[in-house]
């Protein structure tokens, strides 16, 4: 699984190279932006479903917080990103705390329908509240923020700043799933009953996971919002929640960069289908099922195996 | 509010509720029985409706349209289940996650074939009119779905408590491993039970496209509905599933009445209450493990 | 003489059986106590009742002098309380020291310093290697628990147990599942720990329990039926009809 990471690091290296060197077209500077933004959402939810064993449907609801926020924000004037990614990590901070305390209520398969549940409040609420966010048709931004007095109006700098939250962000989840508290978390994924009865407060590590994996969507959609300059009810929805998890079950859940990947091979399924055909959910629902039946473990694990071999040879 | 609107009110929210029940039951016993999620289930609303319309633009006759239609959707249902969900039976994550993969690929079809035209399918002569109560005047049409909805419930209910298959149900939702060491063929008792539920629910687009009319959407908007009800009443309840679907009936007509920005908000609440302090329902007479 | 473990008038019923019904259990420090009964004796309900798992409907539980009947598992293991399960419940996916560096930062609490990477604490690194050494588990070190024979994710989840030195361990069937020799090695094992630690445990292997306890209780269908040392047991005409089902 090392390798993997490696791997990803190097072609992260040489896009920034490429990029920063000119020799990409700004349609794919901007689909690498998004891809990027996606696995960072994508690596949150697995940090719930694969660290913990808690499987969210609802997660699209931080990222939908943080691009709101932004949105909002920037609306009223505020134009520094640090600012803006601040203020979404509050915002996610603070619904991870509301929901992680109603969702953990739930157990077991109840646990996946009521964040589901959760996941649609927000979304209904944005449809329904038009005064504050324009309901259906959203909010249109009306200029990409600033960090400190640079400008990040290019793609080229965008995609900077995406990846170097990116990689802080990653290094960040490294070390909490490293940590002892990554592997007590673990352990309550196997079996709670072993750790209650190894002297630990199961529910107040699932909490903290709950919301330290809110935090990092609503950083994701904060930065989804700087990059589209507009947010709309569909940043909370369903749609992305099962995506996402979608993502983490092709790439191998709890491995981080599995679902990274996955995120990735979805967002190129993705591109690709649009540009042949209308047809995308269709495409794209046989490709769910495709996934669930047929990727057991998840691609990590397969190209892991490969990777090694390769390098045996 | 009036008395007449309040009564009005009321009707409507009884003829939304039973449709929704027939909807929901089969969704009901298939989560209590078989701890499948399928949210598919929508879709074969959606089918059950679209596939009357398109039959009826064929043959004249809407007796066998309709009866063509639920029976075509019923064959999906169990095709559905023994070829896809089966393999997932144990894990609801996948289960959400396949079945959602087949709303995407149905609904698209059905965009294909229907053009994504809202359709209504026409009541039959002899269900349409008004009758009058007073100085109010109410849809016959709406009168018999009720009607059928509270048969249809009654008819669950005591079948459930009385019948071998109900025992079978019963007994299943509590043990099933204990079932099948007592002989039942679980397999067979699974497929049934699943295509049972999209019969009811084909039989629910018919009925609803008569008065709800379908359009492509309706998969997702119904599954949702249907899924509180389920949690809310109770899992293999069928009085809880009754009682829960005129309950949301009501909050849906009353919210969109009075506030409609917030009629879905309201539910999903209620949903997120219930699950969060009595995650077996508000109606359910058995603790579910 | 102070008593690491008391039971007090301990019941509990499930609908209308009685599980366990009036059970007094008194184990002084550093004792090595065993119950003994034939299955359905209520022996792991007893130890369901001791852990935390459950809730009985009547009596007490005490460690040392504090009742600690209304707390949960976690908070017994605080206060010194661990247990092994009849079925193992280790960790299958991850390796054996990691297993253990789990067990030996449970009752540290949920801190800032659970965000160190796992193994920086060298107290705790020392005591995963202590363990790995007193139980036998060196070699495996670094294998994932699934991959391991059945007997030794056994004694795995025996050294789980003792991770966080607690005062008061209760093995549940600590050699189910064991090879004659792994049991000789869990039993030699087992009479060599230190005085300091109280053993609650339950077996079915004769040898093993003769061997290892100070005194043994017998439970016949939930109720406490002898008391005594290894001899009074074994001559105890009682215990012999509960085995040998003469009724």
């Amino acid at each position: 699984m090392n390798r993997l990471w490696w791997v990803c690091a190097i072609l992260l290296l040489a896009a920034s190279a490429l990029v920063s060197a000119g020799l990409v077209p700004p349609y794919y500077i901007g689909l690498m932006t998004e891809v990027m933004i996606l696995a960072l959402f994508v690596m949150s939810l697995d940090l719930l479903v694969g660290l913990v064993g808690l499987d969210s449907l609802g997660h699209a609801a931080f990222f939908g917080i943080g691009a709101y926020v932004v949105g909002l924000m920037s609306l009223r004037g505020v134009e520094d990103m640090g600012v803006l990614l601040l203020a979404a990590i509050a915002g996610g901070f603070v619904l991870g705390l509301a929901f992680g305390s109603i969702a953990l209520r739930a157990l077991g398969p109840y646990f996946l329908i009521i964040t589901l549940a959760l996941g649609y409040l927000p979304n209904a609420l944005a449809i329904r509240w038009r005064g504050l966010t324009g309901g259906d048709d959203g909010l249109v931004m009306l200029g990409r923020p600033t960090l400190a007095s640079y400008s990040l109006d290019s793609p080229a700098r965008y995609f900077f700043l995406v990846a170097v939250v990116l990689v802080i962000c990653v290094c960040l989840m490294q070390a909490i799933a490293r940590s002892t508290f990554g592997y007590g978390l673990r352990g309550i994924r196997e079996s709670p009953v072993r750790m209650t009865a190894l002297g630990y407060h199961v529910w107040t590590y699932q909490y903290a996971a709950f919301v330290i994996a809110a935090v990092f969507a609503s950083v994701a959609g904060a930065l989804n919002a700087g990059y589209n300059l507009f947010v709309s009810p569909v940043d909370f929805g369903i749609e992305r929640s099962a995506g996402a998890l979608v993502a983490v079950i092709l790439g191998g859940a709890g491995t981080l960069i599995g679902p990274a990947i996955g995120a990735l091979a979805i967002m190129a399924l993705r591109h690709s289908i649009g540009a042949v055909t209308q047809h995308w959910p269709l495409v794209l629902g046989l490709f769910y099922i495709a996934v669930i039946l047929y990727a057991p473990r998840g691609l990590a694990f397969g190209l892991s195996d490969l990777l090694a071999r390769w390098r045996r040879r | 509010m009036s008395v007449n609107e309040l009564i009005r009110l009321v009707f409507d929210a009884s003829a939304l509720g039973a449709l929704l029940f027939l909807v929901s039951a089969g969704m009901s016993m298939i989560f209590g029985l078989m701890r499948i999620v399928n949210v598919a289930h929508g879709s074969f609303y959606l089918l059950g409706a679209y596939i009357a319309f398109g039959m009826l633009k064929v043959v004249d006759n809407q007796l066998l349209s309709y009866v063509v239609a639920i029976g075509v959707v019923t064959l999906f249902g169990a095709v559905l289940y023994s070829m896809l969900i089966e393999r997932v039976a144990t894990q609801p994550l996948r289960q959400i996650l396949l079945t959602f993969g087949v709303v995407l690929v149905v609904g698209d079809i059905a965009l294909f074939f229907w053009r994504g035209v809202p359709a209504a399918l026409p009541v039959p002569d002899l269900l349409s009119g008004q009758f009058a109560i007073g100085r109010l005047t109410f849809p016959v049409y709406r009168l018999f779905v009720i009607g059928l909805g509270l048969a249809v419930a009654i008819s669950l209910d005591i079948a459930q408590r009385k019948t071998r298959i109900g025992a079978m149900i019963r007994a299943g939702s509590d043990d099933l491993t204990m079932l099948a060491c007592m002989g039942v063929n679980v397999r067979v008792l699974f497929v049934s039970v699943f295509a049972f539920g999209a019969a009811l629910a084909a039989l629910g687009g018919v009925l609803g496209g008569m008065f709800l009319g379908v359009y492509p959407g309706i998969d997702l908007d119904i599954v949702n509905l249907a899924f509180v009800v389920v949690i809310v009443g109770g899992l293999g309840s069928m009085r809880g599933a009754f009682a829960a679907s005129l309950l949301i009936g009501l909050l849906d007509n009353i919210t969109k009445a009075y506030v409609p920005e917030l009629s879905l908000f309201a539910i999903y609440l209620l949903l997120v209450l219930v699950l969060a302090f009595r995650p077996t329902g508000l109606f359910a007479q058995r603790r579910i493990a | 003489m102070t008593l690491a473990l008391e039971a007090r008038n301990l019941s509990i019923s499930f609908g209308g059986v009685e599980a366990v019904r009036n059970v007094d259990l008194r184990v002084t420090r550093g004792e090595r106590r065993v119950i003994m009964g034939p299955n359905g004796a209520g022996k792991t309900t007893l130890f369901n009742l001791l852990g935390g798992q459950l809730r009985p409907t009547a009596g007490q539980v005490l460690v040392g002098d504090q009742d600690i009947t209304a707390l949960p598992p976690w908070r017994r293991a605080r206060r010194g309380l661990s247990r092994t399960f009849q079925i193992s419940r280790v960790f299958l996916p991850l390796t054996v020291w990691e297993n253990l560096l789990i067990a030996v930062s449970g009752i540290s609490g949920f801190g800032p310093r659970a965000f160190r990477k796992a193994g920086a604490d060298k107290p705790a690194a020392r005591r995963i290697d202590e363990l790995l050494e007193r139980w036998s588990l060196g070699e495996h070190r670094a294998t994932p628990v699934q991959a391991l024979s059945y007997g030794v994710q056994r004694l795995l989840e025996i050294a789980l147990a003792f991770a966080a030195s607690p005062q008061v361990v209760m093995l549940d069937e600590p050699t189910a599942g064991l090879s004659t020799g792994e049991r000789a090695m869990v039993a030699s094992r087992l009479k060599s720990l230190p005085r300091d630690v109280t053993l609650l445990l339950t077996d079915h292997d004769m040898d093993v329990v003769f061997e290892v306890s100070d005194r043994i209780m017998v439970l016949d269908r939930g109720r406490a039926i002898a008391d005594g040392t290894p001899a009074e047991i074994r001559a105890n005409p009682d215990v012999l009809d509960v085995y040998l089902g003469n009724i």
